[in-house]
Formats: C-alpha cells, structure tokens, sequence
C-alpha cells in the first residue's frame, strides 16, 4: 500500500513536469470512472459483509471440514465462488482448514475459486464487460477450479 | 429514475448500520465491522490505481500496447501481460478497470482474459502468502497447474466473442 502511494505519487510529479494539462486530464480522466463506479462498489462491499456475517470462518471451516468427499469439494467451489476473501485472511483460513484435516486439492478448489469466480462482484465486472460474458468467464472459471483440483490430486 | 436507483442503497445500507450502532443489535454491528474492513481496503486502493490508469490513457500511446500485447502478438504478448499481471496487488475488482484500459490501448481479447486470468491468480505478492501458509510444494503446484488453465480460458473467450462484438466499456 506504502509502495503504490509513494510510486502513484512520483508518477504524478513525473507527469506534472513533462506536461501539466496532460496530467490533470489524466487525473480527471481517472477519478472520474472511480466516482461512477463507486455506488455499485458500495453496493457490493455491502453485500460481502453480509455474506461475511452470516457464514462466518467457524461454519466455513466446519462445511469444508466434511471429508474429502464430493461434500467437501461442492463446498469449496460453492464458498470460494460466493465469497470474497482478501487474501491476507484467505491465506490464513486455508492453513487452519489443512490443519484441521481438510485435503490439499479442496483447498486448492477453494482458494482458486476464491481467487477466479465471484459472483458477488458480478455487478461490478458486467458494469466493464457486460453480464453475458462476465457469467461466462465465472463459469469457465468455476470449470478450470475443479479441474485445477482434480490434478492437484494426482500429485498430493 | 435510474440514476435515483444507483444510489439509494448505499444511504439505506449506512442507515441500517448506524441504527445497530445506535440501539446496540449486534449484528448489524458486525456487518458494518466487515464493512468497515472492505471499505478500508477499497478507498485506499482504488483512487490511487484509477489515477494511475488515467494517467497511463492520456500517456501510452496506443500503438505501443497494441504491438506488444494486440491480436498479432503471440506468445511474447501472452507472456507481457502475464507478468504485469503477477506484478501487481489487489482484490480482482481492481483489476477490471485495468483490464479496460489495456483494451481501449488495443490490447487483444485473448490477452485481456489472460490478465484477468494471472492477475488473481498468480500475484506474486499474494504467493509469498500463499508459501507460508499453505507451503512450496502446494503454491508451486498450483501456479504451474493453473497458468496453462487460464491461458486456456483466453482462448475460449476469444472463441467465445469471435463474432460478439465484444467491447470493454468505460464505467
């Protein structure tokens, strides 16, 4: 976060010599796609923390620590593509799950699904790619986790 | 009445918020806990990345990107974008308007699900995460299984909107 501020700013001042005019169309060009985007950004992050809320990591750990089984894996795809992690608490959830005896290739599933598929930023990918394609490449997406889970277990 | 749409719910949303806050019911209280974290996170981020893209769309010429990383591009394309993807952070909603950018400079259709692709997936700030909790052996093996699969899902895409007329629009 530091990174990105201290490297957005130089950017800036970079810009600002070369050009000035430049720069401020930029900006403006910039903020003005953040401002529109805003309220469904809102709207989703909303959604989230209800989502959050109402499945919290204990019932994650508990529906995903069902066996190896088909169980666990629907429920990896069907968490991993609901939810929205960051991956600073992502992370740290899958090492409790392995702990707690969940195999390696269901995490894997979740966690890629996690990562790929979600349908509760669905709102806000149709807004750039429209709703059509957005469902597809989330379906392609939840596709490629479970085959990304079937050959990790070839190996672990 | 559209417009009137879009931004009744947040209001509605920070009211609910604010009651549970006031008459102490401690769910909505959570809810606007994991909210706070969200939004924390998003206002941050977001504004700096969206000054970045402005300024990249008023500097790069379209050119420059549509020979690098456009239709004709081939692997060498494939790989650019794989690696400005790896080489940033962020939730994958961030990467959508980055995604625009790069399209409107011409980048290819292909190419733009590629990025999607790597982006949330193989992040290289999120994989030092990932080794530490999960380990070498598991992050190595799911980066190498995954980085063919979603050069794959590129080429479906691009199968898929061959004759769509498929654009990246402008939020």
């Amino acid at each position: 976060m530091l990174i990105l501020s201290i490297l957005t700013l130089c950017i800036i001042v970079l810009s600002i010599l070369f050009d000035y005019r430049k720069t401020i169309r930029g900006i403006k060009k910039g903020m003005k796609m953040f401002i529109n985007l805003l309220p469904i950004l809102l709207l989703m992050l909303a959604l989230v923390s209800i989502v959050l809320f109402l499945i919290p990591n204990e019932t994650m750990v508990k529906y995903l620590g069902e066996g190896s089984g088909v169980k666990g894996w629907i429920s990896a795809a069907t968490v991993g593509s609901v939810a929205l992690i960051p991956g600073f608490i992502a992370y740290p959830l899958c090492g409790i799950l392995i702990k707690s005896g969940v195999a390696y290739p269901v995490i894997a599933v979740f966690i890629t699904t996690l990562m790929m598929t979600g349908f509760i930023t669905l709102p806000v990918e149709a807004k750039f790619f429209g709703w059509r394609t957005s469902i597809i490449r989330n379906l392609f997406s939840l596709a490629a986790a479970l085959f990304i889970g079937l050959i990790m277990s070839l190996f672990l | 009445m559209k417009e009137l749409k879009k931004y009744i719910f947040p209001p509605i949303f920070l009211t609910f918020v604010g009651l549970s806050y006031i008459f102490r019911f401690p769910s909505g209280k959570q809810i606007g806990l994991n909210f706070w974290m969200f939004f924390k996170e998003m206002i941050l981020f977001l504004p700096l990345m969206f000054i970045l893209i402005g300024l990249f769309d008023v500097w790069v010429p379209r050119e420059k990107i549509e020979n690098h990383i456009g239709s004709e591009s081939g692997w060498k394309g494939t790989g650019l974008v794989i690696l400005l993807a790896t080489l940033q952070a962020g939730p994958l909603y961030g990467a959508f308007p980055f995604a625009y950018i790069l399209w409107k400079k011409g980048c290819s259709i292909r190419n733009v699900f590629i990025y999607l692709g790597a982006f949330s997936t193989i992040k290289i700030p999120m994989l030092t995460f990932e080794i530490g909790f999960l380990g070498m052996k598991f992050s190595l093996l799911r980066t190498l299984i995954t980085l063919p699969v979603f050069i794959l899902i590129g080429y479906l895409m691009k199968w898929y909107l061959k004759d769509k007329d498929f654009e990246v629009k402008q939020p």
